[in-house]
């Protein structure tokens, strides 16, 4: 019997996950995923957003600004990069400047801390490469960025060390009363619990209306990106922004936490919750849109193009708490945009919740800091030939492109929750990130981890379940 | 700080060749680092044969042909370190390199040879639209997944660009019982060497289809099928699509040279070839950073590597010597126009230069029954015909010290393609 079982192991089940593991209760995720961060969570935009675009009041807006301002300790306890590189929206037609006046004041409203309206000099002396046709823009220093997967992973290691357990490649299918508790069933067995926390993102409109008869819809809004090269990187300094629509915030260019510049995301309403192809038209389409307020895009530095689904709820609004007529049931839906920067308050917003209904204690051996996976190029020479003298594993370069050394992936495949898949220890260790997207690594990762788990080579895979490497050896003689 | 009279970045077949050649040429002190766990770079998985045949005058397999060079560097006790990766050089030569024993190791070199070789272009830099799964590959990825450690990527295979590394992995994955259902490229010519097309494609029955792209990837986990679509004025033309079920997708979409350290080294980049820009002795912009093989442009025949890595090493070594032959001062520029894309080198000093000095270029398009001209600034001095040139065989001229001198005011030698 668990106390909670949290549905889910993106930003926001991880979010919750981490929260609860304050206390002294039985918690376990169980995701569907063979890994952390294998759904909404691995691609967005990373931005964490300052907080002036959602409407006042909201959910949305109150989550935004109380994520953002936790984000600086939290990453500070959890030993992952974020940067506060200031967010930009920037108006290139002299008639839509009140826009800007517009959500400089729900900004405010909202709470957000500073922001300011720059004029077309003020713009173009931060961001020379702003469209010619700049005239204004609004500026708000808290937004920043981040790595979604940093994050992500951080949150559930640390979780997990506090006594979270985590099931994976446990789809859940369906949900039923038992007294006052749940029995969640799934593809690997039943399991009773007290409470259930729905952050099941994409599909969390399916277990909501398991358990409610007040009906939630999510649609998945498709949004294609392009990542560049590092080499560009340097682009611009802020997240670029144009004049949000009512599909979104629109197609933005920023600097990454990595150094990459990301383009993205174009906003396509598709009914394939694991629609994640990219198309020709919505490539296209980005690249476009980008070039209307940044100038010198350099599309000929991409490096790879991807597509992220946004959870989108009907009613454009997060849907937390419990619905009236599911006591026990404690929905974490339609959390798109800005859910990457809500995470840690809704983490918080849903852990106060538990706590009060659970009556709870925080236990004395909680630990909130967790230690990252380490990275060399962050040593002075004398104390990276110490670690090598250590551990000659961090002296064999495996990812050539982002630099990344044999001991990085070891401590991404040992650690808790540890990378079983190509793709798993890309995410922990950006081993394939780089320029040439993984084709002078996966051969060696494929080694390390068929070497250290166990994984016959036939079994390997990309990012679990189907997604096999190879088929057979060579030679083999079809029976 | 140790120092080496010439540090050479890169054990394969350029930094093999160059270093022997800097040897003969009386230096004694050479040290190649090497990333992989053995010398011969890219040539020990490329296991077909017909290599050498400029060189040794035989057909031998990559590694053979490796191992001619891996000899004469044992032999002459050439120091050389493995699984060691650099990972600065700066413009005043000093090579950082890290491997497991030593940690991180700085070295002064006297001149240093960059010989790094390239790389593969991945699936991104073409926003090929689609899915993500597992089974798509580069051709090389393949090549070494298949030749050196034994397994097969997939069983059903569709290729995307006609390099000779796709070509070459159309063959050895039908000798491997896989079935390739075609080879679609881009452009409306092949990007690889004739005899390839003939060897790998045509003898298997093998479908080469020119200007067709992938238009879209499906499987959600694994590869499941490959839509390719013919292409006109760089897009797809609706209706020409045609759909293959397959569960693997190798990109031989073109290879790109590595550059990240010589750009750390400040060596100025041809943005055409990608390569550096160098003179006739092979140097770069930084005096005493040489550059050969495909670091400097990518070759199509290993043999002209092994050449042009000579020149470097011997170059080097005059360097290092300190030994250069006086020069008045007089360089002439080389310019590639009209149907040819680039030369290296892109400078000749005339009294540093050979005797005969070979310069490659690589044309832009498919040229039939058409010359080669090569113009001193403005008066054609020759005009060769060809049968046939394309962009996937490399092209050459060589100009004579001789006849150059003759020209004291000479300023530009431009290689032109002409209809007649």
């Amino acid at each position: 019997m668990y106390d909670v079982i949290i549905i889910g192991a993106g930003v926001t089940g991880a979010a919750v996950a981490r929260e609860l593991s304050r206390y002294d209760i039985k918690v376990c995720v169980l995701e569907k995923g063979e890994d952390v961060c294998v759904g909404t969570s691995k691609a967005n935009s990373a931005i964490v957003h300052a907080g002036f675009d959602a409407a006042e009041g909201s959910l949305m807006a109150k989550m935004n600004v109380r994520g953002n301002e936790l984000m600086t300790d939290l990453c500070r306890d959890l030993d992952i990069p974020f940067k506060r590189n200031g967010s930009m929206v920037v108006c290139i037609h002299e008639e839509e400047k009140e826009g800007l006046q517009v959500l400089y004041e729900r900004g405010i409203k909202n709470g957000v801390k500073e922001l300011y309206i720059l004029n077309r000099e003020e713009c173009l002396e931060k961001e020379p490469n702003l469209s010619d046709k700049v005239v204004a823009a609004l500026y708000a220093p808290t937004g920043g960025i981040i790595c979604p997967f940093m994050l992500n992973i951080a949150m559930a290691e640390n979780a997990c060390e506090n006594g979270v357990e985590f099931k994976f490649d446990t789809e859940v299918t369906g949900l039923s009363r038992k007294g006052e508790g749940w029995v969640v069933s799934t593809k690997k067995g039943d399991f009773d619990t007290k409470y259930v926390v729905n952050a099941a993102g994409l599909y969390s409109d399916v277990f909501h209306n398991m358990v409610s008869e007040k009906k939630i819809h999510i649609t998945p809004r498709r949004g294609d990106y392009c990542l560049l090269d590092k080499e560009v990187g340097d682009l611009v300094s802020c997240t670029i922004f144009p004049q949000p629509t009512k599909l979104g915030k629109g197609v933005l260019v920023s600097p990454t936490i990595h150094g990459n510049l990301i383009v993205g995301p174009t906003a396509v309403d598709i009914e394939d919750k694991e629609g994640t192809n990219t198309t020709a038209a919505g490539i296209d389409d980005l690249i476009a849109k980008a070039n209307d307020h940044v100038k010198n895009l350099p599309m000929r530095k991409v490096i790879t193009s991807f597509a992220g689904l946004r959870a989108h709820e009907d009613a454009h609004e997060f849907v937390l708490g419990e619905p009236e007529d599911a006591p026990g049931f404690i929905d974490c839906a339609g959390i798109e945009s800005p859910g990457l920067t809500s995470c840690p308050a809704i983490g918080e917003y849903v852990g106060g919740l538990l706590k009060e209904k659970m009556s709870l204690k925080e236990k004395e051996n909680f630990k909130k800091t967790r230690k990252g996976i380490l990275d060399p190029t962050s040593l002075s020479v004398e104390e990276r030939n110490e670690l090598i003298k250590k551990d000659p594993s961090y002296g064999k370069i495996i990812c050539r492109c982002e630099s990344v050394s044999e001991g990085e992936i070891l401590d991404a495949i040992r650690r808790p929750l540890g990378a079983r898949s190509l793709d798993g220890v890309k995410r922990r260790t950006r081993a394939g990130m780089g320029r040439c997207q993984a084709g002078f690594c996966s051969p060696r990762v494929m080694e390390i981890l068929n070497r250290e788990l166990g994984i016959p080579y036939e079994e390997l895979t990309k990012s679990g379940g189907n997604s096999k490497l190879i088929v057979g050896r060579t030679k083999e003689v079809e029976a | 700080m140790t120092y080496y009279d010439i540090v050479i970045v890169g054990g394969g077949p350029a930094g093999l060749a160059a270093a022997i050649s800097a040897r003969k040429s009386g230096i004694e002190s050479i040290l190649i680092l090497e990333r992989d766990t053995e010398l011969g770079g890219i040539l020990n998985q490329c296991i077909h044969n017909g290599f050498g045949l400029h060189t040794f005058k035989e057909e031998l397999t990559g590694p053979e042909y490796a191992y001619r060079y891996i000899e004469q560097v044992l032999d002459e006790k050439i120091e050389y370190k493995l699984e060691t990766m650099v990972m600065d050089i700066t413009e005043d030569r000093i090579v950082t390199a890290m491997n497991k024993q030593e940690g991180m190791v700085m070295y002064q070199a006297g001149a240093v040879i960059l010989a790094m070789g390239c790389r593969e272009r991945p699936r991104g830099a073409l926003n090929i639209p689609g899915f993500r799964p597992a089974g798509i590959y580069s051709a090389g990825t393949a090549q070494r997944l298949v030749n050196m450690e034994g397994y097969m990527p997939g069983r059903e295979v569709v290729i995307l660009g006609s390099g000779d590394i796709g070509l070459i992995m159309a063959r050895r994955m039908t000798l491997e019982g896989a079935k390739v259902k075609v080879v679609a490229e881009l452009m409306p010519y092949s990007g690889g060497l004739k005899r390839n097309i003939v060897q790998c494609l045509d003898d298997f029955g093998i479908p080469l289809k020119l200007s067709h792209t992938v238009v879209n990837i499906e499987g959600k986990e694994r590869v499941e099928a490959v839509t390719i679509a013919k292409v006109e004025n760089g897009k797809p033309v609706p209706g020409t699509e045609i759909r293959y079920t397959c569960d693997t997708l190798l990109l031989s979409v073109g290879l790109i040279p590595e550059n990240e350290l010589s750009k750390s080294a400040g060596v100025e980049l041809s943005p055409i070839t990608s390569g550096p820009v160098v003179n006739e002795s092979l140097e770069t912009n930084v005096p005493g950073i040489f550059a050969c093989g495909n670091v400097l442009h990518v070759h199509d025949l290993v043999d002209y590597v092994s050449e042009e890595a000579e020149r470097a090493g011997a170059s080097a070594a005059s360097f290092v010597r300190g030994d250069i032959k006086e020069s008045s001062g007089k360089v002439i520029d080389l310019v590639a126009t009209e149907g040819a894309r680039y030369t290296v080198p892109t400078t000749v000093d005339v009294d540093r230069m050979p005797d005969l000095l070979t310069v490659r270029f690589r044309v832009a398009d498919v040229f039939k029954e058409s010359y080669v001209s090569v113009y001193y600034d403005d008066e054609r001095i020759m005009h060769n015909k060809k049968r046939i040139m394309a962009p996937g065989e490399m092209e050459q001229i060589i100009l004579q010290k001789k006849k150059l001198a003759e020209y004291p005011d000479l300023k530009t030698i431009t290689i032109r393609i002409e209809k007649d």
